[in-house]
């Protein structure tokens, strides 16, 4: 028997219609006087009537959700090659250690003496990073990569301001992922655009050119968002430190060269990790993630408080350092999403991690020699653990990249990324990751050729895809113009 | 070939030969040699069994608050959990998935989001409430900013009420100097509340007067006075939660004029995790909704005319404008919005009242036996209003006082003096509907044994 398929699921507040009262939870019995609250509380400020929000049981709420994932695709269902993403497998394993209700259940304030585990926890991470990235200080603190991008440019402006010297620009590459122009500008800079070389890297001689006594720092992502690794690195951050800049390396894709090279032998001041990206936790729908920040010693004295520190077996917290940033959010960082990192790294080691970058790139140059051809290469070199193609022998059908995203939803794959790099129009950005088969990257190259083929044969089928989802195209223009960003009943105004 | 990896050896010899390759080295040859090394000073990888009972010994070597009676909160509560979020949070469908950029094949999430806003907007009394933000500390940070863009840039000061949880200012510390913000702090008057004549004088022309109420000493502010006293100053009026589970009993700011309602919502069904992830929101009115920070959800229509989700007004973030976004912001916390949508939409709304006020009812029968004890102990602020929480003084500091309590078995609070403050020495205590009648008999004995 076919399951009936699950196209759409009522809003939440579109149950219990007649607002009857029912249970989805039971509280704890009230073993105390129950308290009138206008007898303790200023009248006005007591809510009235309650929150208005319908009650369902709990079976209700569990096949609300039920069906609602129903409508979502998940790295459980298949390749989901967005580039520069990395949506690789994320561990069971990681699930249950973050679970431990001595790990979920405690509360940031304990006493130190409660929570030494903990601190272990926090500290073991640390060294760990330090070892994979060969960089000498690291703060776990970020909440995300771009959260990681602003604590390491505001260190990098605490630096120079520490020794007089006020700067006002950031470089970024043209390829940059748009966090950074966005993180430069944040933290109070000018972001200032170097060009693509030919090849796709850094051109050398415009760095040259534009690195003077203005420039804070340059930003780099390594290897770059075209899949390219920036071989002449060691010359670039040589020409930056001896202009008295700093070095920001954005980790976005460490996981292709993870116990292959340091980035602390390349010159970086400073890197984030993208703990969801290289060390496999969880996207989950778009966060959270975690960004911790790998540093140079010129950097360590302005890491963010509070910071955790050793003596012998006992960890304590060092909430203050004049030196210091301070704090980039609340508390230590995303603790439960450091628990899975460390839970992945202690898994693979160091032969497990330098396996699993081998194995990504390889998938990549698997995807870059089957699909050469059928789609333009603009950067035609040696691809890292992503390949960018982009749509220009499709377009001569009239068709675009977007329409090609589109069709692969009809084929079960999710579509690879699109948004960047700016310097390739039409961009199909596809990094398979190394945590799956051979065969399911093999199913998508035969996906993305038909594809190709359809293109020439019947443009119009991919234009209109896709066919075979919950939704159909989605009207984006309309939900920014006619902007509806909350439930409200029908007859109301 | 370790089982996350999805190649084994034979698989990875025919993908090189596929290439033309002969050994894997030669996909590396970009990378030059004086950058790589031949493998990391790190042990190799573990089984299963290994790293669980390694993780293990770190989590057993903590003290968890469920095990002992627990009042700690200062920002971070222990409300009941039902058993259907974490349920729902496993599912792989949204535990697995990114960012909802496709919405053909993200209504799950998308259609998430768009609760989790509207439940917001009704809970904070506001027309617009986004997809969430890192934290508590980091929404406040972005109501500052937020405030400075819409007054255009042209008022540079932001009063902030000292008794924002302290963690906060710090936080909006750290920015605020890169943005070229002066932060100008109002303390409270002796009897923990702020003054709106006060917050009126404290700065010429400030883009925002910033106040937390539930206050970092758990005393409910005058919400309509000191919106009032900030409109007067043509500032956008904040306000912060840091105890979400207020809001089942006490309005929302938007009833009084506050322009943005925002904080932590971690309460809602999210563990404390050692201080994280936690779950940021930001509400504010529908007029300024293009300077609003971080990912919005709004509906449509899909081509065939059926309702359908979708990521909108992103021209305001990174990855379309780049330098000219209004924060660099390229996450929510997606997972956690999750949590609290389930959380709540179990508890309903007439439920969360009930726990609203069952934590009132707990609260107030806390403070009654303590007035009882007397000497050494007693109420900071005795006469303010408090839903959840209070400061409680006795014989010594806050952290000696915590200590000695934990000797007698129960985790009595967080020491006031944590952080510098105009306040006095002690223990903010919090109570939830988790502390049942016995776990106030043993606060209560506790006290009784230290003095």
């Amino acid at each position: 028997m076919k399951r009936r398929a699950i196209r759409s699921e009522p809003l939440f507040f579109e149950r219990n219609p007649r607002r009857v009262q029912r249970q989805g939870y039971m509280l704890p019995a009230l073993d105390v006087p129950e308290v009138e609250p206008t007898e303790v509380l200023p009248p006005e400020l007591v809510r009235e009537p309650d929150p208005d929000f319908p009650d369902i049981s709990e079976m209700e709420v569990v096949q609300h959700f039920h069906r609602l994932s129903q409508l979502n695709y998940a790295v459980d269902e298949g390749l989901y090659p967005l580039g520069s993403c990395t949506m690789k497998y994320n561990p069971r394993l990681n699930e249950v250690t973050a679970r431990y209700p001595g790990l979920a259940g405690i509360h940031p304030l304990q006493p130190e003496s409660q929570v030494q585990g903990a601190l272990r926890l926090i500290w073991e991470l640390e060294e760990a990073l330090k070892t994979i990235t060969g960089m000498p200080g690291v703060t776990l603190q970020p909440a995300a990569g771009a959260h990681g991008e602003l604590t390491g440019i505001l260190m990098i402006r605490k630096a120079l301001e520490a020794r007089g010297d006020v700067r006002q620009v950031v470089l970024v590459p043209d390829s940059a992922h748009g966090t950074n122009p966005a993180t430069a500008v944040f933290a109070g800079y000018r972001a200032v655009e170097i060009p693509s070389g030919h090849d796709g890297t850094v051109d050398l001689e415009a760095l040259d050119r534009m690195m003077d006594e203005t420039v804070a720092a340059v930003m780099l992502t390594v290897p770059n968002t075209l899949g390219l690794f920036e071989h002449r690195i060691t010359e670039i951050s040589k020409l930056v430190h001896d202009r008295g800049g700093f070095v920001y390396m954005d980790g976005a894709n460490f996981n292709s060269f993870v116990g292959r090279a340091l980035p602390g032998l390349m010159g970086a001041d400073a890197m984030h990790i993208n703990l969801h990206k290289t060390f496999s936790t969880p996207h989950g729908g778009g966060g959270p993630g975690a960004g911790p920040v790998t540093v140079s010693e010129a950097l360590i004295p302005h890491l963010p408080v509070p910071r955790v520190t050793r003596d012998g077996d006992t960890f304590s917290l060092l909430w203050d350092d004049p030196k210091s940033i301070g704090p980039m959010r609340g508390f230590y960082g995303n603790f439960l999403i450091l628990v899975r990192a460390l839970t992945y790294i202690q898994s693979l080691g160091a032969d497990g991690l330098r396996a699993m970058s081998d194995v990504a790139v390889l998938y990549a140059n698997l995807v870059r020699h089957r699909l050469k051809g059928a789609y333009h290469l603009k950067y035609d070199a040696p691809s890292m653990h992503e390949v960018v193609f982009d749509d220009s022998v499709q377009t001569r059908h009239e068709v675009h990249n977007t329409d090609i995203a589109k069709r692969l939803l009809d084929y079960g794959f999710h579509p690879p990324t699109m948004s960047f790099p700016l310097i390739v129009h039409g961009a199909l950005m596809i990094e398979p990751a190394e945590s799956v088969d051979p065969e399911e990257v093999e199913a998508f190259c035969d996906a993305m050729l038909a594809i190709a083929r359809e293109c020439e044969t019947d443009p119009n089928l991919v234009k209109s895809a896709p066919h075979d989802t919950p939704v159909k195209r989605v009207d984006e223009v309309r939900a920014a113009r006619n902007l509806k960003v909350r439930w409200v009943p029908e007859e109301s105004p | 070939m370790h089982p996350w990896i999805g190649a084994g050896d034979e698989d990875r010899r025919r993908i090189l030969a596929e290439l033309g390759l002969d050994s894997i080295d030669e996909l590396f040859s970009s990378i030059p040699a004086e950058v790589c090394v031949d493998r990391l000073p790190m042990d190799d990888g573990r089984a299963e069994n290994a790293v669980r009972s390694e993780l293990q010994s770190m989590a057993l070597a903590n003290l968890s608050p469920e095990c002992v009676p627990s009042f700690l909160g200062a920002g971070v509560y222990r409300h009941v959990s039902p058993s259907v979020v974490d349920s729902v949070l496993s599912r792989a469908e949204f535990f697995t998935s990114y960012t909802p950029y496709q919405p053909e094949i993200s209504q799950g999430t998308l259609q998430v989001i768009f609760e989790f806003q509207t439940l917001m907007t009704r809970l904070t009394e506001l027309e617009v409430a986004n997809a969430s933000l890192y934290d508590g500390a980091t929404a406040l940070v972005e109501a500052v900013l937020f405030s400075h863009r819409v007054l255009r840039g042209k008022r540079n000061t932001a009063v902030v009420a000292e008794t924002i949880h302290p963690m906060y200012r710090q936080v909006l510390n750290t920015y605020a100097d890169s943005a070229g913000i002066e932060v100008v702090t109002v303390p409270p008057g002796p009897d923990g509340r702020l003054d709106p004549d006060r917050v009126r004088e404290a700065a010429e022309e400030p883009c925002c007067v910033a106040v937390q109420s539930p206050n970092f000493l758990g005393i409910v502010e005058d919400l309509p006075g000191l919106a009032k006293a900030t409109q007067a100053s043509g500032a956008l009026a904040v306000q912060v939660v840091t105890e979400a589970a207020s809001l089942g009993l006490l309005a929302g700011g938007g009833r009084f004029g506050f322009d943005v309602v925002c904080g932590e919502a971690q309460s809602f069904g999210v563990a404390p995790g050692f201080g994280g992830p936690h779950l940021g929101f930001f509400a504010c009115s529908e007029k300024h909704i293009r300077q609003m920070p971080g990912r919005l959800v709004g509906e449509s229509v899909d081509e065939e005319g059926s309702r359908a989700f979708c990521l909108t007004l992103s021209t305001r973030e990174q990855h379309i404008r780049r330098a000219k976004a209004t924060s660099n912001i390229c996450t929510n916390q997606g997972l956690m919005a999750l949590a609290a949508t389930v959380w709540l939409e179990s508890i309903g709304g007439h439920g969360l009242r009930r726990l609203a006020m069952s934590c009132l009812a707990r609260t107030e029968e806390l403070k009654r036996r303590i007035v009882e004890i007397g000497a050494p102990w007693q109420l900071a602020y005795p006469t303010s209003p408090t839903f959840n929480e209070f400061l409680l003084v006795g014989p010594g500091t806050g952290p000696e006082l915590v200590e000695r309590l934990a000797n007698e078995g129960v985790l009595a609070g967080v020491p006031s003096a944590l952080w510098d403050g105009s306040w006095p020495d002690g223990i903010v205590t919090a109570v939830t509907e988790c502390n049942s009648a016995e776990d106030l008999d043993a606060f209560v004995c506790a006290l009784k044994r230290v003095s």
